[in-house]
């Protein structure tokens, strides 16, 4: 399962997601939230959400020097912090820009598709799908 | 407070020297929460006792609370400083993302002293304060200074952008501050402070953590807090159709201010009503920072060029039930195109909304009685139900060309006490009534009111809940509304959204505090709601309010209200009672 943004119209920038991905990590604020809302060109044109579409073959990964962005069977990848050098080429890797940084471990902070936040979308902006909505081609 | 907790940190920013300072300051918090409990100690420690509110030495003070960026509809930052507008006590709360923005950049408070010679913009990001130079902003309406800044800053999805149009620079007593376009510290005058300072804008962002006591429990009393919000009835309403939606309510109950209160229903109030707008024009909805509701409505209207087919220009407008009722019925405008573009046209002024109608609104009745002519007004001819002279008026009292456009630009008190018709000039401490002529509660409540503000202590609604369903002497109502006003300290100064009053009742905040290290009873709560209305109330008489003095405008009287006609002697009496108890608190 992957996280989706089913409908990005339906946001109204309440960044509950963000703030719900934080506590799911014990954490209040928004230092760990993997997961961003930002307005397009400001609030009369609505928002995007950006978040991590778990690609599979992962460019984020491939770019790491230290092999610490494991690709997941599902796509995505998983971060082990004790690899990390916190280089921030993933970052650079990332097209979408949904690598985001915690500046106080300067680490990258990357989603997990663990579908906490969806609970607290109260739009209905995201969900949880199977792999097969992301269209690329298929290796 | 919890020992590690940015909260503590107090911003002290300085325009003349451009210096700045964080200054840790728990024990101000464990005392006072934060928010209006904290901001109105720091304007009794910065604001020099008779002071000009245009002047350097005036400050600027914006505080969050504990439960912002942590609880959902925390979603609030308190503005105090002295208002050019009435004199004494300016306090205005605003949403958008400024509340979160403040908190997550590691601040408690900011405090603004002194003044700029020349325009400048300050952005604050995380502990770093930057003074850039806004010569090229000054003279821009307030939406294209927001984009201009939002392309030059950093932090983007993380900030606030909070700045003033034309009438804050020029003045204007009622000038307000915008944030995200759409959200303003509204009233009392907060624009001019800034106008007045040359700072044309503010942006702050940051994304730090928060400490928790516990954070098990703090996600457990999230989830149930969560919940209620999205359940309830009220939320589901301001989510709907927004504000709005009362208008029809209002008119039917006949308290909806129309024509300046010569009447109090709209006999085309459902041309202009949330649905009519919904149906017609909502085009987005948004939501502050942290609020999973989402009340603010944006209409979507387009108008054609007329010097050229097929060419359009699409404006996104929010609205709200005060705009509707101050530039619409109480403007006899039931046009909502005409409403929409007076609205776009007050807010790119950056101007209170509720006060520019109701100044509009006493200037056209005085027109009629032939207080004024064309000669002042600059030939504009006011009508009832006509948006274009309104429009025109609008950017005129931005402007201030002459003697008249001056006098409006300091509110109907002021021009009704130059060009007469001063009872109908529909201010209550000087600050413009809002839309509710609900009976006498509400006027009471924004008279004795500490903003002088309807949602001080939401007398619209005993009108509406307890006087329309029994006798009740003035001496009551008073305590009612005194009851309710020291609770809103509390709410505002966690903060909460009013809104949300329902959800975060003393029982859940008692709850609350604890997990952000406020050992607190609610006996103690309450105990400080006391105290922070007490520290308000000494700041207002400080700078020379007394409740003896209130005037009262006497159309109130003249025009029935859901619960009748009711007198000055009613009123004078509840404002008695207040006095009373304020002196013997005071005594204490
Ligand atoms: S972080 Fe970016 S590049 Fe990496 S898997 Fe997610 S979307 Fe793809
Ligand atoms: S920041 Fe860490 S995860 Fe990203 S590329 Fe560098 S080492 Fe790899
Ligand atoms: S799916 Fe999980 S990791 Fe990803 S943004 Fe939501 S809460 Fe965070
Ligand atoms: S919680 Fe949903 S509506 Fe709110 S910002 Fe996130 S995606 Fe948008």
């Amino acid at each position: 399962m992957r996280l989706a943004v089913l409908e990005t119209e339906r946001c109204v920038g309440c960044q509950c997601c963000m703030f719900a991905c934080s506590r799911r990590q014990d954490e209040a604020g928004l230092t760990k939230a993997c997961i961003a809302v930002k307005s397009v060109g400001g609030m009369r044109r609505g928002f995007t959400v950006i978040v991590c579409r778990a690609c599979d073959n992962p460019p984020c990964a491939k770019v790491c020097p230290t092999n610490a962005l494991e690709p997941g069977k599902d796509g995505g990848v998983r971060l082990d912090m004790k690899k990390c050098i916190g280089c921030g080429h993933c970052q650079d890797a990332c097209l979408i820009g949904a690598i985001l940084w915690d500046d106080t471990t300067n680490k990258p902070m990357i989603c997990i598709h663990c579908g906490y936040c969806v609970n607290f979308c109260p739009h209905k902006v995201l969900g949880l799908k199977k792999k097969e909505g992301v269209a690329h081609a298929k290796r | 407070m919890l020992k590690d907790d940015p909260l503590a940190n107090i911003l002290y920013i300085d325009l003349s020297n451009r210096t700045f300072m964080t200054k840790k300051r728990p024990e101000l918090f464990d005392r006072y929460i934060g928010g209006a409990g904290v901001a109105i100690q720091l304007l009794h420690e910065e604001c020099p006792t008779g002071c000009d509110p245009i002047g350097p030495e005036n400050p600027i003070i914006f505080a969050v609370g504990p439960l912002t960026s942590l609880f959902p509809l925390a979603s609030k930052t308190v503005a105090m400083f002295k208002s050019p507008h009435t004199g004494n006590l300016g306090e205005s709360h605003c949403g958008g993302r400024s509340a979160v923005a403040i908190r997550m950049a590691g601040y408690g408070a900011i405090v603004l002293k002194g003044a700029s010679d020349i325009p400048i913009y300050l952005s604050i990001h995380g502990n770093k304060v930057y003074f850039h130079d806004a010569s090229s902003l000054w003279g821009m309406g307030s939406s294209a200074t927001g984009r201009i800044i939002r392309e030059n800053e950093t932090g983007g999805g993380l900030r606030t952008i909070m700045r003033i149009g034309k009438a804050g620079e020029n003045l204007v007593s009622y000038a307000s501050v915008t944030t995200e376009t759409y959200r303003h510290f509204g009233r009392l005058g907060l624009g001019a402070v800034f106008g007045s300072k040359k700072l044309k804008a503010i942006a702050i962002s940051g994304k730090l953590s928060v400490p928790v006591a516990d954070t098990k429990l703090y996600r457990k009393m999230y989830e149930e807090i969560y919940q209620k919000a999205v359940e309830s009835p009220v939320m589901k309403k301001y989510h709907d159709l927004g504000t709005a939606e009362n208008i029809i309510a209002l008119n039917k109950f006949g308290g909806f201010p129309t024509r300046n209160l010569k009447e109090a229903t709209f006999e085309k109030a459902d041309a202009i009503s949330g649905e009519a707008f919904a149906a017609g024009y909502l085009g987005r909805r948004l939501a502050c920072s942290h609020c999973p509701v989402g009340c603010i409505h944006i209409a979507a209207l387009r108008e054609p060029y007329e010097d050229e087919p097929y060419y359009y220009k699409t404006s996104m407008i929010s609205y709200d039930y005060e705009p509707i009722y101050s530039l619409g019925s109480m403007l006899g405008i039931s046009d909502p195109e005409g409403i929409l573009k007076l609205m776009d046209s007050v807010e790119t002024a950056g101007m209170d909304a509720m006060s520019t109608g109701v100044v509009l609104a006493w200037a056209t009745e005085a027109q009629e009685q032939g207080l004024i002519s064309e000669k002042e007004t600059m030939g504009i001819k006011f009508s009832w139900g006509d948006p274009a002279p309104y429009i025109n008026a609008s950017r005129l009292i931005t402007e201030q060309p002459n003697e008249f456009y001056t006098a409006l630009a300091k509110g109907v008190d002021y021009a009704g006490s130059i060009y007469g018709n001063r009872d109908s000039a529909l201010a209550f401490g000087k600050n413009e009534m809002a839309g509710y002529h609900t009976g006498p509660g509400t006027h009471v409540g924004s008279l004795i009111g500490l903003r002088h503000s309807h949602l001080d202590n939401a007398g619209y609604s005993i009108d509406q809940k307890v006087l329309a369903q029994k006798q009740t002497s003035p001496e009551e109502l008073a305590d009612m509304l005194l009851e309710e006003e020291r609770w809103r300290q509390i709410l505002s100064s966690l903060v909460v959204c009013f809104f949300a009053r329902g959800i975060y009742a003393p029982d859940i905040v008692s709850k609350l505090l604890p997990l952000l290290g406020f050992e607190l009873k609610l006996e103690d709560i309450n105990r400080i709601g006391t105290e922070i209305y007490r520290e308000k109330y000494r700041f207002k008489t400080r700078e020379g309010f007394s409740l003896d003095e209130l005037r009262i405008p006497k159309r109130i009287f003249e025009t029935s209200s859901p619960v009748g006609k009711f007198d000055e002697s009613y009123i004078r009496r509840a404002i008695d009672r207040v006095k009373k108890i304020m002196e013997k608190q005071g005594a204490d």
